[in-house]
């Protein structure tokens, strides 16, 4: 269990814009009349985006006004999934996973160097660029190690390509989402082991259509 | 090695189309209302005879599970709910199958839905698949303006389909905690009974399954239960995608055969382990809560229910951590202790302060700053947890402990007496 507390210092108010109010009408339109509570996650997610990243402590209220929720039930909610930042974060807000699959292939590397150049966790570095926090597994451990910033993951990391990755962040420069040593997803580094026939993705002809040519398959996206 | 025309995962490193269209071209929509029209009967029934066994651990058969949900409505509505809440160390397969072949996933829910009476499912998206969620909505959109799913469907069967999302709580992967998160709450399991295909989501009946047994469903169905059940051993069949993780020389998600040895696993597709066979440790075959398998087992391992069972571990969602000699072990596990401690709800005594009661012990231990007699100790704490909590994050907890003292005592007393035979300062009793 992780303690999790409301920042000491919290602004005055929060008011629902426009479009966010747009976003929570969708978010609740998804679940059954009354069950309104079920988008509390989902639109606390997008107030945080809204906020610029943290959840003020009048963001709950607002969100529990909006669903009809009692306010100490959001409050709970915020407080018991640690994807709500209470606190206010940097500009990039790295997530950098340490976990077991991630540490025996150098996480705590990483680390360092998010020590080094960001300073403590959770610390934002005086020009509001960066912060950063160990998290646990984020689900990408055949491209281990990796971290998320903001809504991307970064994976194959090494301290070199994650400095130059924080350094093109920092500059302004575009980066590659995903695997940073070539890699195009899960698949083993130089190509594929599998999925390799090509005949599983030649036009097949439509055996009660006779020559009804299929789209031809494509590489990439 | 499984034939690539025995996969059913064609786009699991996205270099195929992503489109419908493209999903199409490899077989997904493919007659779907026509095994809509064989009836709720014959799909559960072929779905038992296929040997499916529920990919999210646990390992219960699909089929079954399906055929608990209520033959005839009470005027409850029914529900199928997909558990894609991934978070388990060394598990990341499912999110191959939300970012690169959602309609595998789209048009099982679709079929799932159909057999279990539900006109409506959620799926349950982890918080940080940020990017595999937007795909899987962007295909979905794709199925709504095709007209595959919806009120009017050219199924002939309303269904609608939502994409949910959690926000960091491996808790919500448990299938009650996830309800739980999904009706707004904390995600703290529930007691069971009523068991959720009674009552389930807002108290209606309800089915949680696992992505990859939802998505590998109208495969089965389309090529029948004996394609399926013909691969692998009896009891243990059908293909399973793999995730090979830690020190191999080329780390992957891969679709093979259940029953393939371990070996062939990582040489055919891991690349080798790093340094060779022999430099090869230990492995978590199936997640993080796994009992660890020391190297000496992995030799003529079976990748599957009972191979894993055999060496006293589990195949889990067959997500493999693999490592070398270079390995820290009791390090390796102290940090999946850290894991579990974090990830605990807090509703259970036994979990909520076992977990933070094994992981500090496990620190001190990977120092070597314990006495022995701890390490027996140790063992019998997680005993007291196990089998003393609502749901099974407790036993999680405890089994990998159990794994490292099972097979790496000795390595554990050996810290023990380096540390001994080097003095130490006292550490300041303030902390």
């Amino acid at each position: 269990m992780s303690v999790r507390r409301l920042a000491a210092e919290q602004p005055e108010s929060f008011a629902f814009t426009p479009e966010l109010e747009e976003i929570a009408k969708a978010l609740i339109a998804k679940y059954p009349e009354g069950r309104q509570a079920s988008a509390v996650v989902p639109l606390l997610w997008e107030t945080q985006k809204a906020a610029g990243g943290w959840l003020p402590e009048p963001a709950l209220r607002a969100v529990a006004d909006r669903l009809g929720m009692a306010h100490i039930r959001v409050l709970e909610v915020a407080t018991f999934y640690t994807m709500f930042n209470l606190a206010p974060v940097g500009k990039y807000f790295v997530q950098l996973c340490g976990t077991t699959p991630c540490m025996l292939r150098g996480s705590d590397d990483l680390k360092a160097v998010c020590q080094r150049r960001i300073g403590d966790e959770r610390h934002v570095s005086a020009d509001g660029t960066f912060s950063w926090l160990e998290v646990e597994c984020l689900g990408a451990c055949t491209n281990a190690p990796m971290v998320q910033i903001n809504d991307d993951y970064f994976e194959d990391l090494t301290p070199e390509n994650f400095e130059a990755l924080l350094d093109n962040l920092a500059a302004g420069r575009p980066v590659k989402i995903g695997p940073q040593n070539g890699r195009h997803g899960s698949e083993p580094l130089g190509g594929p082991t599998a999925l390799t026939d090509p005949a599983l993705y030649a036009p097949k002809a439509k055996q009660d259509e006779p020559a009804a040519p299929a789209a031809a398959p494509t590489t990439g996206e | 090695m499984l034939a690539d025309k025995d996969r059913i995962f064609t786009n699991l490193y996205g270099l195929q189309d992503f489109s419908l269209k493209g999903a199409q071209s490899r077989g997904c929509w493919d007659g779907t209302k026509a095994i809509l029209e064989k009836g709720r009967d014959w799909i559960i029934n072929e779905m038992k005879a296929s040997g499916l066994r529920g990919r999210g651990g646990a390992g219960f058969s699909t089929g079954l599970k399906w055929s608990f949900m209520p033959k005839q409505s009470d005027g409850r509505p029914h529900y199928l709910v997909v558990n894609a809440d991934e978070s388990e160390p060394g598990t990341c397969k499912d999110r191959e199958i939300l970012r690169n072949d959602p309609h595998t996933l789209i048009e099982g829910c679709l079929i799932a839905s159909f057999a279990m009476g539900a006109h409506a499912a959620y799926i349950y998206v982890r918080g940080e698949f940020i990017y595999e969620r937007k795909r899987l909505q962007q295909a979905i959109d794709e199925c709504y303006a095709a007209g595959l799913l919806g009120q009017n469907n050219i199924h002939d069967y309303p269904f609608d389909l939502y994409v949910h999302h959690g926000a960091g709580a491996y808790i919500c992967g448990e299938e009650t905690a996830l309800l739980e998160s999904l009706e707004g709450k904390k995600g703290m399991p529930r007691l069971k009974p009523p068991f959720p295909a009674n009552m389930g989501l807002y108290g209606c009946p309800t089915t949680v399954n696992n992505v990859e047994s939802i998505a590998v469903a109208p495969t089965i169905l389309r090529r029948g239960a004996a394609w399926f059940s013909g691969i692998g051993r009896a009891n243990n069949v059908g293909t399973k995608l793999y995730g090979i993780s830690g020190h191999v020389n080329r780390p992957c998600v891969v679709e093979d055969a259940m029953g393939i040895t371990f070996k062939e696993l990582i040489e055919k597709h891991g690349g080798g382990v790093r340094g060779g066979w022999d430099n090869l440790l230990a492995i978590i075959p199936g997640g993080a809560s796994c009992p660890v398998v020391p190297a000496e087992a992995c030799e003529d391992l079976i990748m599957d229910f009972d191979g894993l069972r055999a060496v006293k571990s589990s195949f889990g969602t067959a997500g493999v951590l693999v490592m070398d000699k270079s390995t820290d072990i009791i390090k390796a596990i102290a940090r999946i202790s850290a894991f579990f401690k974090h990830e605990s709800c807090g509703q259970c005594t036994p979990c909520r302060e076992g977990t933070g009661w094994m992981w500090r012990v496990m620190q001190r231990m990977a120092e070597g700053r314990a006495h022995k007699r701890e390490i027996d100790m140790l063992l019998e704490v997680t005993t007291q947890i196990e089998g003393h909590t609502i749901c099974a994050l407790g036993d999680a907890a405890a089994w990998p402990v159990q794994g490292l003292i099972r097979n790496f005592r000795h390595v554990i007393e050996e810290r023990i007496d380096q540390y001994a035979a080097n003095p130490h300062p006292e550490p300041v009793a303030a902390e």
